[in-house]
C-alpha cells in the first residue's frame, strides 16, 4: 500500500479543552463509527477516564477520509495521555506520529500540559496543526489565542481551524489540514522490520496485545518476532489494525503503518512502551532511539481496610499490572495497618488513579499512607540507601548526608494570581528561575521545587489560589542536598508507624502542628482522653488533646422493646469494625486519609 | 415469673419528640380495642403473671371501665400473685373520680408524664399540661390512696440549665413520690422535633451529661437512689416490671407495636391498630436473633447499678476484667467483690462501653 496516503498523528489538549470530543467528531466524520455504536467518547474506555474527562491509556484507530482532493487518505489517529506523570509514554505515542493536532480552548487559551506536550511533539519533529475549540462560547476570543500560540508557541495559528467540536462546526476544516499538512511516512517497507510499541494492554484471550508504528519492514502473522530491550521472542498469530469497536486481523503490518500484533505473550512485563519490535532472523542493525525503563516516582503504602481482604488486594494488584507495567507493588507490614503493600507510582495522578480502581473495579475499601518520594540518603559508613518508606529512614546519628528529588515546575496562570503562586512556592520551598508574561493577563512561572512538597497536595493548593485558574506541570531534575528529618505521630504515647514521614527541618513544625490538627478533628471522642503528638527523634514539637466523650447513652423509655437496643449497639459495633485500634485508641480510616490534604 | 404488658395506642395529641406508636382515639376504636386486648388475654397461657403494666400512647385516656374489664380477664386466665399493676397517667386526662376508679379496679402504680417543673420546658415538649396541674392531679392521686406514684422527668431540654434543673428537681421530688424516671430527650427522625432540626437547639452532648450528673447527685440526695440508668427510687418502691426488662425475665406484650420476651424468644405485634381489632389473635412477629445470651445480659445487667458479675460469663471474663481495670481507673466504673456496676459518669457513656466488651 502506498504511504503517501497514510497520516498517523495525534491530539494535545489540556483537559477539557475537548480533545475526545473532537475525537469523536472525527470518527463520526469518517463513517468509522456506525451510530448505533457511537457512545459518547469512544476512545476514552474506562469508567474514571469518562468521569475524569481525561484519557490515561492511549489507544489507536484507523479511520478511512476522502478527501476533496478526490483521493481515500488512512488516518490513524492515536490518543495520547494528557498528564504529566505519563510523560515518557506520550512521548512514545508522539514518536508513532508525523503530526499532531493542538487543541486550544478558545476561551482559556494555553496551559501548562499543553505547552509542555506541545514541545514534546515539536522535539519529535512532528508537525503541529493548531486548531481553536468551543468557539461558540459566548467567552470565546479565538483571534486572541491564535496569537497566543504564536507568541508562546511559535508556530503560525492565523489560519487555524476555529472549530466547535461539541456543536460540529468545521470539522472537515481539520480534515482536509490533516491531509494537507502532515506529512505522510516514508515508505521503507523493504527494510529490516523496525516498529515502535507505544502501548500494550492485556487480554484474558490473546494474552499481551501491543500498540505498534511500523517504522521500517513488514510482519505478518507466523513471523517470529524479537523484542529488543529484552530479547525475547515470539510468533505473530495476529497483525492488523483498530477500527474504533474492532481489532482487524488483516495478516500484515508495513512500514507507515499503525496497528496491533497479538503473538501470545503472557506478562506485559516483556513488551515495554518504547521498545523496539524486529524479526529475529532479519533483525534491524539497532533499535529506536527514545527507550527507558519507566521508574516509579512516587511511593505510598496501600492496606485492606478490612485486614481479610488482604489476598483480594494482591489479586487485584497483579491483574491491574497485567496492564500496567509502570505499576510496582511489594508486600509490606505496618503495626497500625496490617499487611499491605508499598506500591510505587508514576506520579499523584496514576496513584490516584490505581487507588480508584482498586476501590471501584475491586471493591476494596482501602487505607492509604501519605505519598512519599525517594530519598537518597548516605550513611557515615559511606553506604548510600534509597528510603521510599518514612519508616526505614535512617536514625539520624547515622546519616551522613541526605538528598531529596527535586522537579522543575512551570506553572501558567493568570497574573492577578502572581502574587498568590510565589506564596504558595515559596512555602514549598521553591526556588524562583523566572516568569514570562505569555500575553498582557497571563504569565508562565518557572519553579524548582522539590518533589515531596508537590506530591501531598500542591495542586490542590494551587488551584484554591487560582481559582481552578492555574495549571501546572513538572519534570525531574534529579537529587539536592536537603536537611530531611523524620516526623513520627504518636497516639496516647505510642508512636503510629503509618503516619511518620520524611520532611525537611524548616518545615516539620508547621507540618508536624497541622498534622495533629487535623488528626484531632477526624479521631472522635472516645472513652479516655487521647493526647496526639509530632515527634522528631523523641522531641516532641506539637500536640493536641480529644477530649474524652461524655454522653453516649439510652436514656429513654423504650418499654420492652429491647431489639432497638441491641440494634444499636451492633450498629455502633460495626463501626467499630471500621476503626482501627491502636493501643487503646481507635482511629477511623478517615483519620489516615485526612492527613494526607494539609492544605486547606 | 412473667411481667404482662399492655399497650394503649391512643393519644389526644403526639408529643413533638414521641416516636412511639398511637393513634387518634375515640371511644368507638377504644372499645374495640378493648376486646381485643380481652380476647388475646382468654388464650394466654395460664402462667403466672407478679406485674401488669399499662403503657402508651396515653392508656389514662380510655374509659377506667375498660381498664378494670382487661383487668378482670387478666385475673380470671392468669395466677397473678401479689401483682404491681402500673398504669401511665398524662396529668390532663384523669379526674379524681377516674383516679379512684383505678384505686377500685384493682391498680396500684401510677406513672405521671410530669416531664418537668419548669412551664416553659413543658411548652417545648408540647406538653398540655402545667407542672401545677401536675402537683394537683399527684395530690388527687393520694387522696385516692395511691402510694406508689412515678413521675418521668426529662433532661437535655432546649433552655435548660443546672439551675433550672435543680429548682425543677426540687419541686419534683417534694410532691409524694416514691420514684423516678429521668430521661435524656432524644431526637428521633420521623417527629417534629426530628423534621424541624430541634437538635440544634438542646444543650450539647457536654452540657447534657453535666445536666444528667446533677439530676443524680440530687435525686441520691433527696433519698432517690439510682437502680438503673434512668431509673430512681425511695426505698423498696424498684419498679418491678421495669426490671424484667432489664433482668433479661419474661413478659408477654399485648397491643399494636407492644414487645414480648416469652419461652426464650422475643417478638413484637404489627403497629397497627386496625388489624390487632380484626385480627383474632394479634400477629406475632418473631426476631431471629437469639435472646437471652449472655451478650443480652451483659448489655442490660451494665444499666444497673447492682452490675454484672463477670464470672457469670465465661466466655466474656478476661475481656471484662481486662476492660474494667480501665473504666475504673477513669472513674467510669467500681469493680468490688466480683462485680462490676458502672458509676454515673460510665452510665453516660454505657453504649460505647457495652459495645466495647460485648
Amino acid at each position: 500500500m502506498a504511504t503517501e496516503n497514510i497520516r498517523n498523528f495525534c491530539i494535545i489538549a489540556h483537559i477539557d479543552h475537548g480533545k475526545s470530543t473532537l475525537a469523536d467528531r472525527i470518527l463520526e466524520k469518517t463513517y468509522t463509527v456506525a451510530e448505533r455504536d457511537m457512545e459518547e467518547q469512544l476512545l476514552d474506555n474506562m469508567d474514571i477516564e469518562r468521569e475524569r474527562g481525561i484519557t490515561i491509556k492511549a489507544r489507536a484507530v484507523r479511520l478511512n477520509y476522502k478527501a476533496q482532493d478526490g483521493n481515500e487518505y488512512i488516518f490513524n489517529l492515536i490518543d495520547t495521555p494528557g498528564h504529566v506523570d505519563f510523560n515518557y509514554e506520550v512521548s512514545r505515542s508522539l514518536a508513532a506520529c508525523e503530526g499532531a493536532i493542538l487543541v486550544v480552548d478558545a476561551s482559556q487559551g494555553i496551559e501548562a500540559q499543553t505547552l509542555a506536550n506541545t514541545y514534546l511533539a515539536i522535539e519529535h519533529d512532528l508537525e503541529v496543526v493548531p486548531v481553536v475549540n468551543k468557539i461558540d462560547l459566548p467567552s470565546a476570543d479565538p483571534e486572541r489565542v491564535c496569537e497566543e500560540i504564536e507568541n508562546v508557541i511559535g508556530i503560525p495559528a492565523m489560519d487555524a481551524p476555529r472549530i466547535s467540536a461539541k456543536a460540529g462546526i468545521n470539522i472537515e476544516e481539520v480534515l482536509e489540514k490533516i491531509v494537507s499538512d502532515i506529512p505522510s511516512p516514508p515508505d521503507t517497507a523493504d527494510m529490516p522490520l523496525k516498529a515502535l510499541i507505544f502501548d500494550s494492554y492485556y487480554d484474558a484471550y490473546k494474552g499481551v496485545i501491543i500498540y505498534v508504528r511500523i517504522k521500517d519492514g513488514t510482519v505478518k502473522v507466523g513471523d517470529t518476532i524479537r523484542l529488543m530491550a529484552t530479547g525475547s521472542e515470539f510468533t505473530v498469530v495476529e497483525a492488523g489494525y483498530m477500527d474504533a469497536v474492532n481489532h482487524i486481523n488483516k495478516g500484515s503490518l508495513s512500514a507507515g503503518e499503525v496497528g496491533y500484533i497479538s503473538a501470545s505473550i503472557k506478562s506485559i512485563g516483556d513488551t515495554q512502551v518504547g521498545d523496539t519490535v524486529t524479526n529475529a532472523e532479519n533483525p534491524c542493525d539497532e533499535p529506536l532511539p527514545g527507550y527507558r525503563k519507566v521508574n516509579p516516582m512516587v511511593y505510598s503504602g496501600i492496606y485492606p481496610a478490612d485486614g481479610a481482604k488482604y489476598e483480594d488486594l494482591r489479586e487485584a494488584l497483579e491483574k491491574l499490572q497485567l496492564n500496567d507495567a509502570s505499576l510496582s507493588y511489594e508486600p509490606e507490614t505496618s503495626i497500625a495497618l496490617g499487611f499491605g503493600f508499598r506500591c510505587g507510582f508514576l506520579g499523584l495522578l496514576h496513584m490516584e488513579i490505581i487507588q480508584e480502581r482498586l476501590e471501584r473495579e475491586y471493591n476494596l475499601d482501602l487505607i492509604t499512607t501519605a505519598p512519599s518520594v525517594i530519598y537518597k540518603v548516605t550513611l557515615t559508613n559511606g553506604e548510600t540507601q534509597f528510603i521510599d518508606n518514612p519508616t526505614n529512614f535512617p536514625d539520624p546519628g547515622l546519616i551522613a548526608s541526605a538528598e531529596e528529588p527535586m522537579v522543575k515546575a512551570e506553572v501558567l496562570a493568570p497574573s492577578d494570581f502572581v502574587g498568590n503562586i510565589m506564596e504558595l512556592c515559596q512555602e514549598r520551598r521553591g526556588v524562583f528561575k523566572d516568569m514570562k508574561y505569555l500575553d498582557e493577563t497571563r504569565v508562565s512561572l518557572h519553579y524548582e521545587l522539590p518533589l515531596n512538597e508537590i506530591v501531598y497536595d500542591f495542586f490542590d493548593a494551587l488551584k484554591s489560589r487560582t481559582k481552578g485558574y492555574a495549571s501546572f506541570d513538572y519534570e525531574m531534575l534529579g537529587y539536592a542536598p536537603s536537611k530531611l528529618v523524620k516526623l513520627d505521630i504518636l497516639l496516647n504515647g505510642d508512636i503510629v508507624d503509618a503516619l511518620s514521614f520524611i520532611v525537611h527541618a524548616d518545615r516539620a513544625y508547621s507540618r508536624g502542628r497541622k498534622m495533629v490538627e487535623k488528626l484531632k478533628e477526624n479521631i472522635p471522642r472516645q472513652l479516655f482522653e487521647v493526647p496526639i503528638q509530632a515527634a522528631i527523634g523523641g522531641k516532641i514539637i506539637a500536640r493536641e488533646t480529644v477530649k474524652a466523650m461524655r454522653k453516649d447513652v439510652l436514656a429513654k423509655c423504650y418499654g420492652g422493646d429491647i431489639t432497638r437496643k441491641r440494634k444499636l449497639l451492633e450498629k455502633q459495633k460495626e463501626g467499630k469494625k471500621r476503626m482501627r485500634q491502636l493501643g487503646t485508641v481507635e482511629v477511623p480510616q478517615e483519620a489516615f486519609m485526612s492527613v494526607l490534604k494539609l492544605d486547606e | 415469673m412473667t411481667g404482662i404488658y399492655i399497650h394503649v395506642p391512643f393519644c389526644a395529641r403526639k408529643c413533638p419528640y414521641c416516636d412511639f406508636y398511637s393513634c387518634s382515639y375515640t371511644l368507638k376504636s377504644a372499645e374495640e380495642y378493648k376486646n381485643a386486648v380481652i380476647r388475646n388475654i382468654e388464650v394466654l397461657p395460664n402462667i403466672d403473671a407478679d406485674t401488669v403494666y399499662f403503657g402508651g400512647g396515653t392508656p389514662s385516656l380510655i374509659p377506667s371501665d375498660f381498664i378494670a374489664e382487661i383487668l378482670d380477664a387478666l385475673d380470671k386466665r392468669l395466677n397473678l400473685s401479689k401483682p404491681e399493676i402500673t398504669i401511665e397517667v398524662n396529668p390532663c386526662t384523669v379526674t379524681a373520680d377516674k383516679l379512684k376508679a383505678y384505686k377500685r379496679a384493682g391498680l396500684n402504680r401510677l406513672s405521671f408524664g410530669v416531664q418537668s417543673g419548669n412551664n416553659e420546658e413543658l411548652e417545648f415538649l408540647g406538653r398540655k399540661h402545667t407542672f401545677e396541674k401536675a402537683a394537683e392531679t399527684i395530690e388527687q392521686a393520694v387522696d385516692a390512696r395511691f402510694e406508689n406514684i412515678s413521675c418521668d422527668l426529662m433532661i437535655g431540654v432546649k433552655g435548660q440549665t443546672t439551675e433550672k434543673l435543680e429548682q425543677s428537681i426540687s419541686q419534683i421530688t417534694a410532691l409524694p413520690v416514691t420514684h423516678i424516671s429521668l430521661y435524656i430527650l432524644k431526637i428521633e427522625e420521623n417527629t417534629p422535633f426530628g423534621r424541624n432540626n430541634t437538635e440544634k437547639l438542646l444543650p450539647d452532648d457536654d452540657q447534657t451529661a453535666q445536666l444528667y450528673l446533677c439530676s443524680v447527685r440530687m435525686l441520691e440526695n433527696a433519698g432517690f437512689k439510682q437502680y438503673e440508668i434512668s431509673n430512681f427510687s425511695r426505698e423498696g418502691y424498684r419498679s418491678r416490671h421495669n426490671l424484667k426488662y432489664w433482668n433479661c425475665e419474661e413478659y408477654i406484650g399485648i397491643g399494636p407495636s407492644a414487645h414480648s420476651y416469652y419461652n426464650g424468644r422475643r417478638y413484637y405485634t404489627p403497629e397497627s391498630l386496625e388489624s390487632f381489632c380484626s385480627d383474632p389473635v394479634q400477629q406475632k412477629v418473631y426476631e431471629e436473633y437469639q435472646a437471652g445470651t449472655d451478650e443480652e445480659k451483659i448489655m442490660l445487667g451494665l444499666r444497673l447499678t447492682d452490675g454484672i458479675c463477670p464470672d457469670d460469663y465465661p466466655a466474656f471474663k478476661q475481656k471484662i476484667l481486662k476492660k474494667a481495670e480501665n473504666y475504673c481507673a477513669h472513674g467510669l466504673g467500681v469493680f468490688k467483690n466480683g462485680i462490676l456496676r458502672l458509676t454515673p459518669e460510665g452510665f453516660l457513656v454505657s453504649n460505647s462501653i457495652i459495645s466495647d466488651i460485648i
